[in-house]
């Protein structure tokens, strides 16, 4: 190789470094800004002022999601079961597929929007976002492990330790940092820029003609329940499921209340595009399935719900044009911000 | 000699002059000062009906009002919130941050709940069996020590904390019995084991049932408690178990071989707050 080899392999290799340096600075110059409300949202219900949410804390909480170190035998995370490109639920999967092949009864629901819900899972039961993750990580079907081994687990890894100093001033790892992480986490996952969103915020968007017949068909028939802009009124009801093999009562099962039975969580409608299938135990597999079902299945099982029954009719008559409008309106919903967004991403 | 006997005779009375200073019963009591505390401990004495409790004597089981043999291997119940009152009617309630005990079954050490409290003569007290309502809707940074979600493990073991419904189990209570079944309506794994674990706190958002009780006790009968900088007052109950099935709705470990989350554990709740007797009182 000839001196003029040497410098060329030089020039280019300075090149290489300079590109490689490039991304770790940009990123650390976009300032972390924490929770922001979305203007068209209105003020969430998640207790900021017991849990600020800091870098650091949100960083701890993104690593301890995907620790596989939060199942019995270190197989399963919060994110197998909620995956960020199917919006944070398990795409695919009637019903959640946890440790050891073992199967749930419900579908998992998408860890987006949190800081508004007042109350967890499809059938209530937790009321604070800082003890949900207990459910999962207890659940037999899922990571069948128990808390206490899982924060000696993290209490082991000098990486945690190091993230715990970092978020909360000191390497003790207790259960309240643990679960205070994760909710910052957790709380950061907002979904605000479907094609809706910007047509609400008037960010230059318009909805097309289908869109905007779907979206008035959508306030007439479906906004009681999902109402805007999460489109969900975080209530409990039954909207008319036949009952299943398991017998799965909703509410009931931690009320104990006669008027509760079958009564599930109103989903969102947020996402719907990657988030199928559908309903409490994912027995829709499509969208269609879904609004059929409002069309001419719903059932007269206890506690249905009274916008279910009107004028001596079962359900919500829709025509095919009706269900084609509304299909599209709720495609106006899918964000794709949001199961992009590299900051909620396993690093 | 004459003087030895004096010297004697005064060393006597000496003597039985400083038994009189111990003598607990002249100590007047202390004027009822909030901030002037003093050592109380309640003991949680488990027993089984007249015999003393013991894990998995399988040798010689006991035998609830049905007949029904058993024995028990596990028992674990929280008593939080402590309370005493003097004759005058001064109350003092023990600050909620260290008024939550977990007595266990398997350590004995853990059946003293050790609170602060006003010098004074205590002749009544009341305490809760499981969790108040309050404590149990609290953010996570008040559940510490046994209120610690992760302590004792999972439900399944010794943890007394229901993650898929947020509460705690107020009192577990396991054994086994050979009366019980080996299908669906008992045991089938066909350990014979029966299983209470018994929560409800009322509900966070509609009322529920609730479970929590509130036991108050006259001590005056078996003792009241004399508490004092200088000594260690222990206020010694016995808490029946074999009441949970021979209370005032004595119910078959057969028919129930498992109650958690359902309407008969309020029945089990029933009878378990007959359990606390006041033995004596050591002052």
């Amino acid at each position: 190789m000839t001196k003029k080899h040497w410098m060329v392999l030089l020039v280019f290799g300075l090149f290489v470094l300079a590109c490689k340096k490039d991304h770790p600075i940009k990123e650390e110059i976009e300032k972390f800004l924490g929770f922001q409300k979305p203007s068209n949202f209105p003020e969430p219900v998640y207790n900021f002022a017991n849990n600020k949410v800091t870098k650091e804390g949100f960083e701890l909480g993104r690593a301890l999601f995907y620790e596989p170190g939060l199942s019995r035998n270190n197989t399963i995370s919060c994110g197998s079961c909620h995956i960020q490109s199917s919006a944070f639920t398990q795409h695919g999967h009637d019903v959640s597929h946890g440790i050891d092949d073992r199967l749930g009864t419900r579908n998992s629901p998408p860890i987006m929007n949190l800081a508004w819900s007042k109350v967890f899972m499809w059938g209530g039961g937790i009321y604070d976002l800082d003890l949900q993750p207990v459910a999962p990580i207890t659940t037999h079907e899922e990571m069948d492990e128990n808390l206490e081994n899982v924060l000696n687990k993290i209490r082991a890894v000098p990486k945690y330790t190091a993230m715990f100093k970092q978020a909360f001033g000191t390497e003790e790892v207790t259960t309240t940092r643990f679960m205070k992480a994760l909710s910052q986490f957790m709380v950061m996952c907002v979904s605000s820029n479907s094609k809706y969103d910007q047509v609400m915020r008037k960010e230059g968007a318009v909805f097309t003609a289908e869109e905007q017949e779907g979206y008035v068909l959508f306030k007439e028939k479906c906004a009681s329940c999902h109402s805007e802009p999460l489109f969900t009124d975080g209530s409990f009801r039954n909207n008319g499921l036949g009952t299943s093999a398991v017998n799965d009562q909703g509410l009931y099962a931690v009320t104990l209340i006669q008027t509760d039975r079958y009564k599930f969580k109103v989903p969102s409608l947020r996402n719907l595009k990657y988030t199928a299938p559908y309903s409490h135990d994912g027995r829709f597999l499509s969208l269609d399935g879904m609004l059929e079902h409002y069309n001419s299945e719903v059932k007269d099982t206890p506690n249905l719900d009274p916008l279910l029954r009107k004028n001596g009719r079962l359900g919500i008559e829709l025509t095919t044009t009706d269900k084609q409008r509304l299909t599209a309106f709720l495609g106006t919903l899918n964000d794709e911000v949001f199961i992009n967004d590299k900051r909620f991403s396993e690093q | 000699m004459k003087n030895t006997n004096i010297i004697i005779a005064t060393l006597l009375s000496a003597l039985s002059f400083s038994f009189a200073g111990c003598s607990k019963k002249d100590n007047p009591a202390p004027e009822f000062q909030e901030t002037n505390l003093a050592p109380l401990s309640i003991e949680f004495d488990n027993i089984v009906g007249a015999r003393t409790f013991t894990l998995n004597n399988t040798g010689s089981p006991y035998k609830n009002a049905a007949g029904e043999e058993f024995t028990i291997s596990f028992l674990q119940y929280f008593i939080s919130n402590i309370k005493v009152e003097t004759a005058a009617g001064k109350s003092y309630t023990v600050n909620p941050d260290s008024s939550y005990f977990l007595i266990k079954g398997a350590d004995k050490a853990s059946r003293f709940a050790k609170v602060s409290v006003p010098e004074g003569d205590y002749t009544k007290l009341t305490f809760t069996l499981g969790v108040d309502s309050l404590r149990s809707t609290m953010p996570i940074d008040k559940r510490t020590g046994v209120l610690d979600p992760a302590a004792g493990g999972d439900h399944e073991n010794g943890g007394m904390y229901w993650g898929w419904n947020n509460g705690y189990i107020f009192f577990k209570y396991e054994g086994n019995a050979k009366v019980i079944s080996d299908d669906a309506n008992g045991d089938p794994t066909g350990k014979k084991q029966f299983k209470y674990h018994i929560g409800f706190f009322g509900g966070y958002s509609v009322p529920t049932i609730n479970n929590i009780k509130v036991i108050t006790m006259d001590l005056n009968a078996a003792g009241i408690a004399r508490v004092r900088k200088d000594r260690q007052s222990n206020v010694h109950l016995f808490v029946d178990l074999m009441k949970v099935f021979n209370g005032k709705k004595a119910f078959s470990i057969a028919e129930h071989p498992n109650v958690m989350f359902n309407d008969f554990s309020s029945t089990v709740a029933g009878n378990y707050v007959e359990m606390f007797k006041h033995d004596h009182t050591e002052n």
